[in-house]
């Protein structure tokens, strides 16, 4: 103890002044990397505003002459059975399903692996550890032959989608869940026993009120995924009627590329916002949810 | 006796022969695990296996299977083309991981001194995470990266001639490998939880000691949260391995092949020629690949990771 106020009031000014130096460059790089890491997006939003001939000829990203035409271009839509509000509503008809299932599904897994000993345990543990770590990437092929096969391919109801979230499939939610959940007392389940609670009403009673914050983490993770997802769609969505956002903008893209840039900008903005406002909404959940998974590990 | 009375009818009710009672009694959690299992063994499993079969085969999704063998593996040995997919994948892969993490590290490290405003900078950080995987900023990609688009302004700024991104291939592969570095904000987000679980009096110790800040990160900070930096590099290679959104979209595969990841090979293999077989066998090698990184890793860990607590 004593060593320690020594060596702490030896020599005040120079720390104290190496201290507020210190602090001045972690600001700096901070505000720096934030700001290129930002531009972009700033950028985005102004090219938006702009007319084509001004976005790809200053730096800046404020328009000299705002204009609302990119906009207006975009709501028009290319023609077609399609437009970008039948997209967005594409998008939360296969989301929306998969996130309510997704939250359900991964809870009931989790609680069995979290909470209970029987036979095979572990080895099927491992099993749902494994598929964390499976590539998508040799998956993509034989399930595109089975849906085939089942006639999945196209479907009105984007089964090939949302059925698996049915299955607890997303095993990223199941341990997440598993992790939040060892933080739960056993003591709870106990209670709830001698209560008279049954294992399933302990789950949704005892446990999930407890579990939420995680279960919203589930949630917010697999809504910005789903409706992100592009590969899904591209394999398992032909019919133009029926493309989400994200296939509509890739096919915008392709029909605009070299001249509207302003059009597509502002479709791409628009496609974006339901995620911003989603995240500005629950950041934290977002990041409580990011660093249980990993960190309680 | 608490036992017997949580068992009640829901429990009871898949099994109402007396003497497989029993079992389930036993067994309760088995009942909540079982629909994962059944999901995993048709959507995950039998793919998984079947398309072990079709690699050996020339399955071709109208004409179906006409010969069997190992001429698919022979093919992704020999292929020039595959061999390059295989080549651009490992460098985009060696790329983005060091570099993202490196970046998350000090950006993490960074915010974990008491920092005015942190909630502020987190959330600059992580928002191109939320962001990043959408069409929307693929597109955007492509726009601040044409040759007459912001980044070469900004550049030229400095009097730098900057090269045509999407033409160049050396240039091709470093955008999209931009794009994923950038979003770092996850990897950080992980990283400042562990931080945060550092003890602080190590480092009052170790600056008792004299050790600077440098010496300080080094020998207590990453040390201590090596079971983290584990775990972010082994998600990170496996996703980097996958990439498949920014090569479709921003440089499709171009120019010349430059930026034709495996994933996007397997992809026009399977979807653009219906060659399943030998998509089946491109998805099984880099599957291999995949598996002995990892392996490796797993094996290293020994070496240089730090588990505070056996749990």
């Amino acid at each position: 103890m004593s060593a320690n106020t020594a060596a702490v009031t030896r020599k005040p000014m120079s720390r104290e002044k190496q201290h507020k130096v210190s602090n001045a460059i972690k600001y700096l790089v901070l505000i720096l990397v934030g700001f290129i890491m930002i531009y972009p997006l700033l950028w985005m939003i102004g090219a938006s505003f702009k007319s084509n001939a001004e976005i790809f000829s200053s730096i800046g990203f404020i328009p000299k002459n705002p204009t609302l035409q990119g906009y207006k271009d975009a709501l028009k839509g290319y023609g077609g059975d399609i437009d970008i509000w039948k997209a967005m509503l594409n998008s939360l008809k296969i989301v929306i399903p998969k996130v309510i299932l997704t939250v359900f599904s991964c809870t009931i897994a989790a609680f069995g692996f979290a909470r209970f000993h029987f036979k095979g345990h572990d080895v099927l543990f491992a099993l749902l550890m494994s598929t964390l770590f499976l590539p998508n990437v040799v998956l993509n092929v034989p399930q595109y032959i089975m849906y085939n096969q089942w006639n999945w391919i196209d479907s009105p109801i984007y089964l090939p989608l949302i059925a698996p979230t049915l299955f607890a499939q997303d095993t990223y939610f199941v341990f997440m869940l598993i992790q939040f959940m060892r933080n739960i007392p056993k003591e709870l389940d106990e209670a709830a026993k001698i209560d008279g609670c049954t294992a399933w009403g302990t789950l949704w009673r005892v446990i999930a009120p407890v579990l939420k914050p995680a279960m919203v983490s589930c949630a917010l993770f697999q809504f910005m995924w789903s409706y992100n997802d592009f590969m899904g769609p591209l394999l398992y969505v032909s019919t133009p009627a029926r493309y989400p956002v994200s296939i509509f903008v890739k096919m915008s893209m392709d029909a605009d590329t070299g001249f509207a840039w302003n059009r597509i900008l502002a479709l791409s903005l628009i496609s974006i916002v339901p995620s911003l406002v989603l995240f500005f909404m629950a950041q934290d959940q977002f990041i409580d949810g990011v660093s249980a998974g990993a960190v309680k590990g | 006796m608490a036992g017997t009375k949580a068992m009640t009818a829901q429990q009871q009710t898949p099994t109402a022969v007396p003497h497989k009672k029993g079992f389930w009694q036993r067994n309760r959690g088995l009942l909540f695990v079982l629909p994962w299992l059944f999901g995993f063994i048709v959507f995950k499993g039998y793919p998984f296996l079947s398309s072990l079969v079709y690699s050996f085969t020339d399955y071709n999704l109208f004409e179906g299977i006409t010969k069997a063998g190992l001429f698919n593996y022979a093919e992704v040995f020999t292929d020039k083309k595959i061999q390059r997919a295989f080549g651009v994948t490992f460098r985009y892969a060696f790329m983005t991981v060091p570099l993202k993490l490196i970046f998350a590290l000090f950006i993490a490290y960074i915010l974990n001194f008491k920092i005015k405003g942190v909630k502020i900078f987190r959330t600059i950080y992580y928002i191109p995470s939320i962001l990043g995987g959408s069409v929307a900023i693929a597109v955007l990609w492509k726009a601040i990266f044409k040759e007459d688009g912001i980044v070469n302004m900004i550049l030229g700024f400095f009097g730098i001639q900057g090269p045509n991104w999407l033409a160049n291939g050396s240039a091709a592969v470093f955008i999209i490998v931009l794009l994923r570095v950038w979003q770092f904000g996850s990897s950080m987000v992980i990283f400042l939880a562990a931080l945060k679980g550092v003890p602080q009096d190590l480092y009052e110790a170790a600056s008792l000691d004299g050790a600077g800040k440098w010496r300080q990160f080094f020998s207590i900070t990453v040390p201590l949260i090596t079971p983290v930096i584990f775990y972010n590099l082994v998600t990170q290679l496996v996703q980097a391995f996958q990439e498949f959104n920014g090569p479709y979209i921003i440089t499709q595969g171009g120019p010349r092949g430059a930026t034709t990841l495996v994933s996007l090979l397997i992809y026009n293999n399977a979807f653009k020629k219906y060659n399943m077989g030998l998509a089946s066998a491109e998805a099984w090698v880099l599957f291999i690949v995949l598996m002995i990184f990892t392996a490796i890793l797993q094996w290293s860990q020994k070496h240089w990771v730090y588990y505070s607590d056996e749990d």
